[in-house]
């Protein structure tokens, strides 16, 4: 984490009329994004399919560019993806110190040791640090991806739909592990998903993007008032109120 | 929208202690259920599960052919049976002949498969990560695993003599090209959201290739590794049958020659058996234990005993 002072004053993303198409001929994926994340901010961006949000998602990654407009960020992001992607070959522990060996670390070997330990048990999978992957169900798997995305100890991280393949259950748990974590790390999070719920239970902001082309059309405050839960009226309350101009974006498509 | 509360909801915010405590066992809970802890055979009920069939097998295998023979008692010359073949085998292995034939093509068999391993591993990385390259010898290297290697045992001959260098140069040519291309193929089946994550997580091109790239390929380098071996070890023992005399050592593809110009039929049988038996034994000792251990490491044993 940054120093507190320097942060509280520069936003950790500001895009400003972001726009992207992947060629001159082909329809527009974003048009004029403009989004600007604070420090240690909770955003949720939701939109159907198509709408382009994953490829905004890789554009503040930098995994992809702007066809238009400016993108800053406060250092570079950490990305967690819907699969957890993990090395099969190397244990939970291996994977997790694998971002902190990358791009030239100098962290000696028992000091990444340690900090992938101690970043393992934040995800309370202490236990199954030198499991391999495919000795861990989904949400275990996604988890180790959480804390290997920490590791990188950047300011921002980028979420894109990484509960999308779970199991309600499981879900559910990895709502409040991860806002748990947000608030002991103070990072600032960007989560992408299509679940209307899964937003309104998150963010603190909430962004609804259009499809085709993809434009920021409404946003929602959350009051934070602790942690919540999933089936609070609040939750359900804003989740009505953001599916009823979901569905209409989405009708504008049929015609 | 019902949905299942799984703990009791605090009713007022409790202390965020209790509340992690709480993520924690219910946390520690579901994974339980989710993951099935695996309890591994013992190693000699592994090694009799998967000794015992083929051994039976041969058994019967052995007892038909030794019932055939003596049942219809053909020609011995033309239908040896079984202890005929072991018979010659004795015989051979007395005069030290079959000593000789195993040590003389063993060497050469890893010999040339090693070299073919150094030659063909940096090719194939070459090949893997230069596109342009790919494109043009690909074709070219699949070609010549396509070709019977034998096909350059009478060149080799011409160019080299009936010298050990026309078998090594038979053997290359049969090994190379599936080593290349097993290594390639197993960097073009790594999945591209590896190389995705390496790139996300900041490593450079060299980290990239070194912890991300070479151990996803892995499985695809050894499978061509293991083609690569069998090639040579055919390749060898067509080389060894045609190319005869000289200064060519005594190998299992002589010791077959020398029993087709005797018509000694058992023994080259026998023969056969031999280098049947060297091909198993090296797949059981060598290329059996290192596939199952990385696919193991990698949850990708599947049905393999």
């Amino acid at each position: 984490m940054t120093d507190a002072t320097t942060t509280a004053i520069a936003p950790a993303i500001r895009l400003s009329g972001v726009s992207k198409r992947y060629a001159a001929s082909s329809p527009v994926v974003l048009d004029g994004i403009d989004l600007t994340v604070a420090p240690g901010e909770f955003v949720c961006l939701l939109g159907a399919s198509g709408c382009g949000k994953s490829t905004l998602l890789g554009i503040i990654a930098g995994l992809d560019t702007a066809s238009a407009g400016t993108v800053a960020v406060d250092g570079r992001a950490a990305v967690m993806f819907q699969e957890a992607s993990l090395l099969p070959w190397l244990s939970a522990r291996r994977n997790v110190e694998l971002a902190l060996r990358f791009g030239g670390s100098d962290l000696p070997r028992p000091d990444r040791r340690a900090r992938a330990l101690e970043l393992l048990d934040l995800v309370n999978l202490a236990d199954a640090a030198e499991k391999r992957p495919h000795e861990l169900s989904g949400g275990m798997r996604q988890r180790v991806a959480l804390a290997r995305a920490l590791a990188q100890d950047r300011e921002v991280l980028l979420m894109d739909e990484p509960f999308a393949a779970l199991d309600a259950i499981t879900r559910d748990l990895l709502h409040e592990e991860l806002e748990r974590v947000w608030r002991e790390t103070g990072r600032t999070i960007v989560f992408v998903t299509h679940n209307v719920r899964e937003a309104a239970r998150l963010g603190q902001r909430v962004l609804l993007m259009s499809s085709r082309p993809g434009r920021i059309v409404n946003e929602w405050s959350v009051a934070d008032e602790g942690p919540r839960r999933i089936e609070s009226p609040q939750v359900s309350a804003l989740s009505v109120e953001i599916t009823e101009q979901l569905r209409r974006e989405i009708r504008r498509n049929a015609a | 929208m019902p949905h299942d509360t799984l703990v009791a909801a605090p009713a007022a915010p409790t202390d965020a202690d209790t509340r992690a405590d709480d993520l924690r066992t219910l946390e520690a809970g579901l994974d339980r259920l989710q993951t099935d802890v695996e309890r591994p055979l013992p190693w000699w009920r592994r090694a009799i599960d998967g000794v015992l069939p083929p051994v039976l097998l041969v058994i019967v295998l052995l007892a038909a052919w030794q019932v055939y023979t003596i049942i219809a008692r053909p020609r011995p010359d033309l239908a040896p049976g079984p202890f005929d073949v072991a018979a010659a085998l004795g015989e051979a292995w007395s005069d030290g002949r079959l000593q000789l034939a195993v040590a003389t093509s063993l060497e050469r068999g890893i010999l040339g498969f090693l070299i073919a391993v150094a030659v063909g591993t940096p090719l194939g990385l070459l090949l893997a990560e230069w596109a342009p390259l790919r494109r043009a010898l690909g074709p070219l290297i699949s070609g010549l695993q396509a070709l019977p290697s034998v096909a350059w045992v009478p060149a080799a001959i011409l160019w080299f003599g009936l010298s050990d260098a026309t078998v090594y140069f038979v053997v290359l040519m049969g090994a190379i090209p599936s080593i290349v291309n097993g290594l390639v193929a197993g960097v073009a089946q790594v999945p591209p959201q590896l190389r995705r994550v390496g790139t996300v997580l900041g490593a450079s091109r060299l980290e990239l290739a070194t912890s991300v790239v070479l151990p996803a390929a892995l499985p695809g380098y050894l499978a061509g590794l293991k083609q690569g071996w069998a090639f040579s070890w055919r390749s060898l023992m067509a080389a060894e049958i045609i190319a005869f005399g000289g200064s060519i050592g005594f190998g299992l593809g002589s010791l077959l020659q020398q029993g087709r110009d005797l018509a000694d039929l058992a023994g080259v049988l026998g023969t056969i058996v031999v280098i049947l038996v060297v091909g198993i034994v090296i797949e059981l000792l060598v290329f059996g234990p290192v596939e199952r251990g990385l696919l193991r490491r990698r949850g990708l044993t599947g049905g393999t005993p």
